[in-house]
């Protein structure tokens, strides 16, 4: 048959010469091998004392801000849990009652917002959703592993941002 | 014997036996170690300082486990099994010489425990022994990959103990004697077997692999066709027995080239140094106990690189194929101990002649 191309190489199967069949000097070499990676610089991050660098840009755990006056932001308008994709996110609407101003900044607020770390794929879209910039994505927390499947739904007792006060250390 | 002499020894028995087994201990440690820092990890070093605590957990975990033996094992002999190894294993270190003379109180004590002139016949016919329990444990399990991984244990150490014994031949032609006290006084100062046996020790060192069930000829334990060899059915401290034999085995292993081919305790300028030292301290005892206590360190370091050697080839060697490993034994390696004895033989029918 005429080949396709003039590009192909006729393999053949080589007599090996004696000092590959003696084995030993490629396992020489194979044992220099070795050695050299024995004196290299180690890749392990020491995990819970170090942790491994992250970009700036790295999105890892909600958080739900508080404003200035440590009121919370969210008004529940949903649009974070329409723009999720995996619809990780739940929450129920409440109206504010007079005196609490200084816990809820809009009229209306989130009595429960739940997202689900097992459904939520940390894509940022509820981020972006947001127009009252009060979920982001923090850059230097993750959800841990945990036993029970119910634990990966974090309510606002997880969510939401301690206050600044409590902070003071 | 002098009972000031029987309790010196019997204190370096204990000694040696209890070094044994720290050495072995340990090894399984710097296993670990080795194999992490030729993968680029930094291997155990959460149990204590540097993970040197690692040895102690591992072995309370293997106390701790269920202790089962399968129902239709062959129950005597599945307990036999694992004490045979352990107990050939730790036999064989009994006539090695770690040192030359220490003399306290005008008691000389030659640092090994048992002197008998045939010990490297001793040596072999112990550790040949180790297969027994090897295949009584396979064969006690009753499942057949222990029996397949026993019959491979066999059958390696069969094959690869006769290349281990025509290549030592040639050091008895040189040594004259089977004694390992006088072939180590032999090889005083740099004088070593090395020099005149290189293909020898080549030889020795592969039948070594093979003997101790290494990397590239762990065939009997294969993890990846046979589960785990001989010790699939073993758990708790009988695998532990199993494993820790193995690493006893290899430190004999390396006890025993040391001595052979290595000069055992004696190293370059060791008679000058004597010498000198007697000048120094005007005191031959004291010379000769440092000498001596230097020598022994030279020994052990000898050894370490030895089962470091193993380790490192552990973690670099693909194993072998099995049909491979007996070609390797009967076609290459013993053609070519008996060539080294032929070899060995002119050499010395040409020394005579000429000199």
């Amino acid at each position: 048959m005429k080949p396709l191309s003039n590009r192909s190489k006729k393999v053949q199967k080589r007599e090996m010469s004696f000092s590959e069949k003696a084995y030993l000097p490629a396992i020489a070499q194979g044992l220099g091998i070795t050695l050299k990676h024995f004196f290299r610089k180690k890749a392990t991050v020491q995990y819970p004392e170090q942790t491994r660098e992250r970009s700036d840009v790295w999105r890892g755990l909600h958080v739900l801000k508080r404003d200035e006056n440590g009121a919370e932001r969210c008004t529940a308008c949903g649009l974070c849990a329409v723009a999720c994709p995996a619809e990780a996110i739940t929450m129920t609407a409440g109206e504010r009652k007079a005196g609490e101003e200084h816990l809820y900044r809009e009229e209306k607020y989130a009595v429960t917002y739940e997202v689900n770390m097992l459904r939520c794929i940390f894509c940022g879209l509820c981020e972006e959703a947001c127009p009252k910039a009060a979920i982001f994505l923090q850059d230097d927390k993750i959800a841990p592993a945990r036993y029970e499947r119910d634990e990966f739904i974090y309510g606002k007792d997880r969510l939401v941002e301690p206050l600044k006060t409590t902070e003071t250390k | 014997m002098e009972s000031v002499d029987l309790i010196y020894k019997a204190i370096y028995i204990l000694a040696i036996f209890g070094v044994t087994l720290l050495i072995a201990t340990y090894s399984t440690y710097f296993e670990r170690k080795i194999a992490a820092f030729i993968q680029d990890r930094v291997g155990p070093n959460r149990a204590g300082p540097l993970g040197l605590l690692q040895p102690l957990a591992d072995a309370g975990k293997l106390f701790f486990k269920e202790d089962f033996i399968p129902a239709k094992s062959n129950k005597a002999l599945f307990i036999i099994g694992p004490g045979i190894a352990m107990l050939v294993a730790a036999m064989s270190s009994a006539v090695i010489p770690f040192g030359d003379t220490l003399i306290i109180g005008g008691h000389e004590i030659f640092l090994q425990a048992i002197e008998v002139n045939i010990g490297v016949l001793y040596i072999f016919g112990v550790v040949s022994l180790g297969v027994y329990g090897l295949m009584i444990g396979g064969w006690a399990s009753n499942n057949k990959f222990s029996l397949l991984g026993a019959i491979r244990a066999a059958s390696q150490n069969i094959s690869y103990e006769l290349a281990m014994g025509l290549s030592l031949i040639a050091v008895l032609m040189l040594s004259g004697s089977l004694s390992l006290r006088v072939i180590a006084e032999q090889q005083a100062g740099f004088n070593w077997n090395i020099w005149y046996q290189p293909l020898g020790f080549l030889i020795f060192l592969i039948c070594a692999f093979a003997e101790t069930n290494r990397t590239p000829f762990d065939l009997p334990e294969s993890e990846a066709e046979l589960i785990g060899g001989y010790h699939t059915e073993y758990g708790s401290m009988k695998l532990g027995m199993y494993l820790f034999a193995e690493y006893i085995n290899i430190f004999v292993a390396s006890a025993v080239m040391a001595t052979l081919y290595f000069g055992a305790y004696n190293f370059p300028f060791m008679l000058e140094l004597e010498t000198w030292l007697v000048d120094a301290t005007e005191s031959a005892i004291t010379a000769n106990n440092i000498v001596t206590l230097i020598g022994t360190a030279v020994m052990f370091a000898k050894i370490f690189l030895f089962i470091f050697f193993f380790m490192w080839v552990r973690w670099t060697l693909p194993r072998f194929r099995y049909d491979q490993l007996m070609k390797l034994g009967w076609q290459i390696l013993i053609p070519l101990a008996i060539l080294n004895i032929l070899l060995t033989g002119g050499g010395i029918l040409l020394k005579d002649y000429l000199f």
